[in-house]
């Protein structure tokens, strides 16, 4: 029992706490209120009722746990590679990995487009060996929603290996233990606490997912349009509805992120100070 | 040579190091490895559990060749069937000491109740069984200790390698857990290997030394013949010892040749053990000294070995002993081969094992 946030008896000086109230307040606190103080309570159940808005909270939740998945299902080799590997040209492969974290999602989108459109490189082909079309279908805002969400994955469950103290996995070794064992009972339950904050963040990023679903996907309701792309659409035609599905959007994401984050950070604290 | 012990010839380079060593264990025999750091004990054990292959050279056990780069034989180490101690223990933090104790087991294909039930039985042996459900961060240092020790015997290992035991526990501890150590080490028939630097220890448990410096073995023989006649500083320092053998009463031990030396024995050990008194430990008069030192007695100086910052003085009957002085000890004592002096150390600098 090592490591606790801050020192016994430690007082936190008292520029940083302001520094910390006032960002606080500009950047979460205010665009909150003004969410709030905007709301149409009274057209709540309206809004809600709407086969529309319905469409398109069920598609979003569709949406961002599939992009969840598949971040899970590519992003941990992707991971393991970068963290246990060596190979020439690493270095390119993670900068590859973690590019739309820094690339503005409308060009990923159009990158995607060109890609896997029907005139894109692997597109056309696909169209004519299968007749499958990926643009402007929900399998197109999930290929993009993972292409935006799953850098965010890789790169926590990257540190995550990178800190797991590989003696562990050599005595594992030692006892008899074949590397899928050594995996599932040694390095899994090390890092499942990153892991998990991983797939959070990753949900979350994916939930918010704008400009790469809109341009690779589109906004077709019932389809594509998403929760973001539904309020984006409500907001330019002044409706109630944007503020409204905006208000369940942070809330759902506020919920789970603070569920799912303090049993994550939690775990961590005790498989770190363990 | 594929006798039914363990052999290593090891070539191994890691960078800018470069490790030629070769030793050989016999079954039930206990090897101690000594070194400095940096010495390429590490990188000696990863090769003989497999952690990492020799470049060149050639282990066999049992009979079985494990690895061999020019025959293309790489046993890993899943399937080396080694059990090792880890310096800090290296127990799996999530899993419960019996899980501990059955991981090896369970990972070579014993289903879960068989396997929990084997290492419940370790557990009794090791006086755990109280333990079964702690979690590893709640044992103390001697506890986790004999956890390391029972979660490599489980698996009925043909080679014991212990890496460092001793590091990170506290003296008291130390005492006990060498105690454990070495009744639980005593039933084991497979070869084993200790790796430490811990001059009792070494001394104490050792059937054979090993030296290994630079990544070469310089010194190779029985405890008596290494403290006796270090081949190297480092040796020197470490296990260029005093041993008596003897007989322990109460807080004498009666030496073989009959004298007795005043000891302090904590552990209120009976019968036949060593006493290690390191040369420096050792006062040299030139009159009768009066003092609080419990051992003293009067003897002769067979030889002086100037080794620079100190002299070796070697004493003869009653007991020999190696002492060493400082040469400025030496000029204003005046001291001479064929000189009669008294000698004298303190029960408390006089360290005590069981044989």
């Amino acid at each position: 029992m090592s490591r606790r946030r801050g020192g016994a008896g430690e007082r936190t000086p008292a520029a940083v706490a302001v520094v910390a109230l006032v960002a606080l307040t500009i950047f979460f606190v205010l665009p909150l209120a003004g969410l709030l103080w905007r709301a149409p309570w009274s057209k709540f159940g309206s809004v809600l009722g709407d086969e529309q808005s319905r469409q398109a909270l069920r598609l979003s939740l569709v949406c961002s746990l599939s992009a969840t998945g598949l971040s899970l299902l590519f992003g941990f080799p992707i991971a393991w590679l970068l963290a246990r590997t060596d190979f020439r040209g690493r270095s390119v492969v993670r900068a590859l990995a973690v590019l739309p974290l820094v690339l503005p999602p409308v060009v990923g989108g159009v990158a995607l487009f060109y890609a896997f459109g029907r005139r894109g490189l692997i597109g056309q082909w696909l169209e004519q060996a299968f007749g499958w079309e990926l643009p402007f279908t929900v399998w197109a805002a999930i290929l993009a929603e993972t292409f935006v969400a799953m850098p965010f994955f890789v790169i926590t469950v990257e540190g995550a290996l990178r800190g797991v103290d590989t003696r562990f996995e050599d005595a594992a070794a030692s006892l008899g233990a074949g590397r899928f064992t050594v995996m599932r009972r040694i390095t899994l339950p090390a890092i499942g606490p990153s892991i998990l904050a991983g797939l959070a963040l990753t949900w979350a990023r994916a939930l918010g997912e704008f400009g790469a679903t809109i341009t690779f996907a589109g906004n077709f309701q019932g389809r594509t349009q998403t929760l973001p792309l539904a309020i984006y659409l409500a907001f330019e035609s002044n409706q109630p509805a944007g503020i409204v599905l905006s208000l369940v959007l942070v809330a759902v994401s506020v919920v789970v992120l603070a569920v799912v984050g303090s049993r994550v950070f939690a775990m961590r604290d005790r498989v770190v100070t363990t | 040579m594929t006798g039914a012990g363990l052999d290593v010839r090891a070539q191994v380079r890691v960078g800018t190091f470069d490790l030629d060593a070769a030793i050989a264990v016999e079954p039930g025999e206990l090897l101690v490895l000594v070194g400095p750091n940096g010495a390429g004990k590490s990188t000696l054990l990863r090769a003989v559990m497999g952690l990492r292959a020799v470049d060149g050279g050639r282990i066999t056990l049992a009979g079985e060749t494990l690895d061999d780069p020019e025959a293309d034989v790489f046993v890993p180490a899943r399937r080396r069937a080694i059990g090792a101690v880890f310096q800090d223990r290296l127990l799996f933090e999530h899993l419960d000491v019996v899980e501990n104790v059955a991981f090896g087991l369970r990972s070579r294909g014993t289903p879960r109740r068989a396997a929990r039930e084997i290492a419940m039985q370790w557990l009794e042996r090791f006086g755990l069984t109280a333990l079964a459900r702690s979690r590893p961060a709640q044992l103390s240092g001697g506890e986790s200790q004999r956890v390391a020790l029972a979660r490599a015997l489980a698996v009925e290992p043909r080679l014991l390698v212990l890496d460092e035991p001793f590091v990170g526990l506290d003296a008291t501890t130390r005492v006990d857990v060498r105690r454990e150590l070495r009744h639980h080490l005593a039933g084991v028939a497979a070869p084993r290997v200790l790796v430490t630097h811990d001059p009792i220890e070494a001394l104490g448990l050792a059937d054979r030394i090993v030296v290994l410096e630079s990544g070469r073995v310089t010194q190779t023989g029985t405890p008596a013949e290494v403290a006796a006649r270090p081949r190297s500083a480092y040796v020197a320092d470490l296990l260029g010892v005093n041993l008596l053998h003897g007989t322990l009463r109460a807080a004498t031990l009666e030496l073989d040749g009959g004298h007795p030396v005043a000891v302090v024995n904590d552990d209120a050990i009976t019968g036949p053990a060593t006493a290690i008194i390191t040369p420096r430990a050792v006062t040299v008069h030139t009159v009768r000294p009066q003092g609080s030192a419990r051992n003293a007695w009067a003897t002769t100086i067979a030889d002086l070995d100037d080794q620079g910052e100190r002299v070796r003085v070697r004493v003869g009957a009653p007991v020999p002993l190696s002492i060493d002085i400082t040469p400025s000890a030496r000029a204003e004592l005046g001291l001479v081969p064929g000189a009669p002096v008294w000698i004298s150390f303190k029960a408390t600098d006089v360290a005590i094992a069981a044989e």
